[in-house]
């Protein structure tokens, strides 16, 4: 059985025109299709988050949502997140706060983090723990994952 | 793994929805709202649809809306349209406390209640709520439209009392009296993983004893229900120890708890009898 769909997805403001099956999940169809290889593919089954990309304005896990449903949605992925040369606030805190062994977690963990600080600004520590609860880090880095976004949360509301 | 091929169908009313279902539901046609639950099954190949309608489209399935003291929840709202109370006093903050154990905050971006609902999984904070606070789901289909109870809705493990054929297009609760007192609590071994057991609390409190009591239990069973014979440990009683604690031991004489590898049914029974207790505990506090 064949279900192609040609369709639009927007991913970072750019526009990528591909020819997608049915059952061509969102993460698959960013990687493979649209070549933005900074989304990573952990469990395949929504337990893991490396996947979590930003669907308007909202964290989600690109492997359970199908990219059919996806055309006409703005789509964030980690490769979005730097401005040129200028890594995001949340990156830099990442790097200095250790908050990254092998790095395979990290695109995930990011935009979470950029997901929950976008609309949570003044998130308090014990929900801050909580909701960073949804993405596993097999390296065991979750002390200084909280730090760095502690900080860069911080970071971000005095900059506003 | 990646799931099985399928065929799309993406309907932008909810009369062409439940034709399409009509047509695909004898061929392995579902119904595709947040995927929360759906998706993964199908990546593991537990399930392998021929057909998806997915009702993400249709406009009228994402209202929320509170009107003549009935809160009524469509197929399309998200759990985390309940971060947030949704109105004012108790019955909002317990729904926005039992939205807080459903999975993680990326999947609360994108399942849905009536979802929840419709996948009638025993740990199911949602099934919980629709069945003790008397919820009343709308079921369409060409054949037409039907009301069915939240306690009549739940058939047992995964089953619902819905036909192939028949969409859930709304979930309505009759807005509880605002001196209504609630208590939720929920134990599960790792945050964001499925209830061992949960236990959902409601009563008014008149000349100093307690009257219209409720007291649920979900995952411990195949399905959650209220224990009629711990709530009449509650009504005509002052809210306290004795009858908090008089409750809790009726639901673990009741309960007839699931086992699995790392959980016995004494196991399950003794959590639920003190999750009792503490769901009343915060309710009365």
């Amino acid at each position: 059985m064949t279900d192609k769909h040609d369709l639009t997805l927007t991913i970072n403001g750019f526009d990528h025109a591909i020819t997608v099956d049915a059952r061509r999940t969102l993460a698959d169809a960013i990687r493979d299709q649209c070549g933005q290889t900074g989304t990573h593919i952990g469990c395949e089954h929504g337990v893991c988050g490396s996947c979590t990309v930003l669907l308007d304005g909202v964290p989600v896990r690109s492997c359970l949502i199908f990219a059919v449903q996806c055309e006409g949605l703005a789509i964030r992925t980690v490769e979005g997140l730097a401005e040129g040369d200028e890594l995001h606030p949340l990156q830099r805190s990442f790097i200095k706060h250790h908050a990254l062994q092998c790095g395979f977690c990290t695109p995930g963990f990011l935009m979470l983090a950029v997901g929950i600080l976008e609309n949570e600004p003044n998130i308090a520590d014990a929900d801050l723990r909580e909701l960073l609860s949804s993405n596993l880090c097999r390296c065991t880095g979750y002390a200084n994952i909280v730090k760095a976004v502690r900080a860069a949360a911080d970071e971000l509301r005095e900059g506003r | 793994m990646k799931p099985a091929a399928f065929q799309y169908h993406n309907p932008l009313t909810v009369e062409d929805a439940v034709a399409t279902l009509a047509e695909v539901a004898p061929d392995q046609g579902r119904i595709l709202a947040g995927g929360q639950s759906l998706v993964p099954t199908m990546a593991f190949r537990l399930a392998t649809p021929e057909h998806l309608v997915d009702i993400n489209g249709i406009e009228e399935l994402g209202r929320l809306a509170i009107e003549d003291g009935v809160l009524s929840i469509g197929a399309c709202v998200r759990h985390a349209a309940f971060h947030r109370p949704v109105l004012e006093g108790g019955f909002g903050a317990i729904l926005t406390r039992m939205a807080g154990h459903i999975g993680h905050y990326p999947i609360r971006q994108r399942g849905t209640f009536c979802g929840s609902l419709a996948q009638a999984d025993p740990s199911s904070e949602w099934c919980l709520a629709a069945v003790t606070l008397d919820a009343s789901i709308t079921a369409q289909s060409t054949r037409g439209g039907r009301t069915i109870a939240g306690a009549d809705f739940i058939e047992g493990i995964m089953t619902t009392a819905l036909d192939e054929d028949e969409l859930l297009v709304e979930t309505r609760f009759a807005l509880p009296a605002a001196d209504t007192r609630f208590g939720f609590v929920e134990f599960s071994r790792r945050a964001g993983d499925f209830a061992l057991a949960m236990a959902l609390a409601s009563f008014r409190l008149s000349g100093g004893v307690m009257i219209e009591a409720r007291l649920g239990i979900g995952g411990a069973e195949d399905r959650p229900r209220r224990i009629g014979e711990a709530e009449a440990e509650l009504n005509g009683q002052p809210p306290g120890t004795p009858a908090f604690e008089a409750a809790a031991a009726a639901v673990a004489a009741e309960l007839d708890p699931m086992e699995d590898a790392g959980t016995s049914a004494q196991y399950r029974r003794e959590l639920a009898q003190c999750l009792a207790r503490r769901a009343l505990e915060s309710a009365a506090s």
